[in-house]
């Protein structure tokens, strides 16, 4: 099937902003559309942004309007400490439910769906195996909320697929993510002067660049993957060789015991260890990541890679702190550029 | 056609070798194989700079232990003999099945100390743990970068069929490195022939490992319930020098003489297409193994003259 009609969801996420912007290069691609709550958080050269809530009546619309082929869906929130729980529920499970619900119905002109989806899928507990495949499920029922959404909005993707054949559905379990366009729970933690671990504890983990999350979005939105795939750079390190590469000690600040009870005040104290990072941070995590490369993918950095980026943007950062211009959506602007007779085309 | 014949373990044994050397099934005649091959191709690659494995193996830990304690016990403490060990194969994968014994068991380090030592071609070993000490401090960090792998199904299977690696089983678990002294070289129920499962999966040999030695090196006479309660260990032991010397005396063994036995390997490609979905047969196996160890096991026991000389 050709992609040719493309609308994402999450455009203000750093995940969907980066996709369109990567996706306006191909010139087979004739329409993308991106909607959020939130204005965009980077320069756009012709996606169009609407500015509409997760509502599936208002997406139906632009939907069929715009005769939409893919949809990719980029708006799952992953961190806790981005949103309450409570307006994360919302986002993940009702936001889901209302994308799908927008794009199902005998006349919708929708062929593809792509959903980005986590690693959290998965879990981190002690009987684990060392390399979830994308069959495996979780040995143990959610505990943490943001690991019941993912849970939840995942099945509904799931029915969603078995009810409509004809589209391909795909969901992309991403591994912790790392890079300069991102701020998560993890990037902040490597922040610190110390890399804090729990006492007697050394988990391993995978992660992902960003310029490969873009990668895997747009590899997804160009070819027909049906089915679950995870997206999580080659090589599965212990925290101790992350600390390593970053140049930093390792700092067992949480006891193996009470972890939870000694968490809630380092919260306040500005170390922020979401319920989820918890379970990473004793048991760890590895994904197997061969069922996307056997579709064709190269991952462009390995996750040693990835971290050492990581160290290299953190030495960078007290200098080049607020050197940079943020961009700032003007909507006025951005209609100019786009619809305006006199903008020449690729001058501004 | 001969091969889908269902041979017992001990004329299977003799045949091992002849059947590892002369013919190789070709690849694409086994089951799975074209699904299952691609992904095997698609394995992370090797990055030189890095010094632990994907699994969280440390070189350097495990070298600076290799060189200094555990070759002491190797050569001077244990005065390891070892028999059979060219039967190991030096290519594929295979899984290494042993008794268990010893409370802090030193079996599992000197039979990978001894394909180290006297292998032709030597390789790591990986040696299958409980998922507890994933989850216990202490023993979390330690165990993984001395090449110790939770003993999941997945886990073993990766190691085999896919990085063709050598693993050691110990089916008896800890009911094996928990039994008292009075009980020593009776080996315990097999699991439920997991390993079986797991070695026929991903076609590969097992090759059975007798120890003998290890039951004499840390007796267990008795088990401390209530410190085990408090600790959340799985067994806390009364050994010759714990709890006499503190922590510390669950590291002191008694210079008991080691023999380890490698027999023969027992090819898991005899049995026709997916044998392991035949659970009778998994159970008929995994008790044919525990046999052919326990009657090696008594064999080496009858010639030992000297439990601390040999």
């Amino acid at each position: 099937m050709d992609t040719r009609r493309i609308l994402i969801t999450g455009l203000s996420t750093f995940w969907g902003g980066r996709l369109a912007r990567a996706l306006e290069d191909d010139d087979a691609i004739e329409t993308i559309i991106g909607v959020d709550v939130d204005d965009p958080t980077v320069a756009l050269d012709r996606t169009e942004y609407v500015r509409v809530s997760n509502q599936h009546t208002l997406i139906r619309r632009i939907v069929a309007a715009a005769e939409i082929d893919t949809v990719i869906d980029t708006r799952l929130a992953v961190d806790s400490t981005v949103a309450p729980p409570r307006l994360a529920h919302e986002n993940n499970v009702i936001g889901t439910m209302n994308i799908l619900a927008a794009c199902s119905g005998p006349e919708s002109p929708v062929r593809k769906i792509v959903m980005k989806s986590s690693a959290h899928y998965y879990g981190c507990e002690r009987d684990d195996p060392a390399f979830f495949t994308e069959e495996m499920r979780r040995p143990h029922p959610p505990k943490t909320p943001i690991e019941r959404d993912i849970v939840e909005a995942e099945s509904a993707v799931r029915d969603f697929a078995d009810k409509h054949p004809a589209v391909t559905v795909c969901v992309l379990r991403f591994a912790n993510t790392l890079g300069p366009g991102l701020r998560t729970s993890h990037t902040r933690l490597f922040a610190l002067p110390a890399v804090p671990c729990i006492l007697g504890f050394d988990p391993r983990y995978q992660f992902i660049h960003e310029d490969d999350i873009v990668g895997c979005l747009e590899h997804a939105a160009r070819h027909d993957l049906a089915g679950v795939f995870n997206a999580a750079a080659d090589g599965v390190l212990a925290l101790s060789e992350v600390a390593d590469l970053l140049g930093k000690p390792l700092a067992p600040v949480l006891p193996p015991w009470g972890t939870g009870l000694v968490a809630k005040p380092l919260r306040r104290a500005g170390m922020r260890f979401p319920s989820e990072l918890l379970n990473q941070l004793r048991y760890g995590r590895g994904l197997d990541n061969r069922k996307l490369k056997t579709s064709g993918y190269g991952y462009r950095y390995t996750s040693r890679e990835a971290v050492q980026q990581l160290a290299k943007q953190l030495r960078l950062a007290p200098i080049l702190r607020d050197a940079r211009e943020p961009y700032r959506y003007e909507q006025e602007v951005e209609e100019f550029l786009r619809y305006s007779p006199s903008v020449r085309r690729g001058q501004h | 056609m001969a091969r889908q014949r269902r041979v017992p373990v001990h004329e299977a044994a003799e045949e091992a070798r002849e059947a590892a050397e002369a013919e190789r099934l070709p690849e694409a005649t086994r089951p799975e194989s074209l699904e299952v091959e691609d992904l095997r191709e698609h394995l992370p690659g090797i990055e030189p700079d890095r010094q632990v494995t994907d699994w969280g193996r440390s070189e350097r830990v495990e070298g600076v232990l290799d060189r200094t304690l555990v070759d002491f016990l190797y050569h001077y403490w244990f005065r390891v003999s070892v028999e059979g060990v060219d039967g190991v194969p030096d290519g594929n994968g295979a899984l290494l099945v042993s008794n268990h014994s010893g409370a802090l068991p030193p079996d599992a380090t000197m039979i990978a100390k001894a394909i180290k030592e006297e292998h032709p071609r030597p390789r790591p070993l990986h040696i299958t743990v409980e998922h507890f000490f994933k989850g216990y401090p202490g023993f979390a960090m330690l165990l993984p970068k001395i090449g110790a792998v939770p003993a999941h199904p997945a886990n073993v299977h990766r190691l085999l069929y896919d990085e063709s690696q050598l693993v050691l089983v110990f089916p008896e678990g800890r009911k094996g490195s928990e039994k008292l002294y009075k009980d020593r070289y009776r080996l315990r129920r097999f699991g439920r022939g997991g390993f079986v499962a797991a070695a026929m999966r991903a076609q590969v040999p097992i090759v059975p490992v007798c120890v003998v030695g290890a039951e004499e090196a840390q007796p267990i006479f008795a088990h401390l319930r209530l410190l085990q309660k408090l600790t959340g260990l799985i067994y806390v032991p009364v050994t010759p020098t714990f709890p006499l010397l503190g922590p510390a005396g669950m590291l002191g063994y008694l210079p008991a003489k080691f023999a380890i036995r490698f027999l023969d390997p027992i090819p898991t490609d005899q049995w026709g297409p997916e044998p392991w979905e035949d659970s009778g047969l998994v159970q008929t196996v995994a008790e044919q193994v525990r046999d052919l160890i326990q009657r090696n096991l008594l064999d080496m026991l009858s010639k030992r003259s000297s439990v601390w000389l040999g």
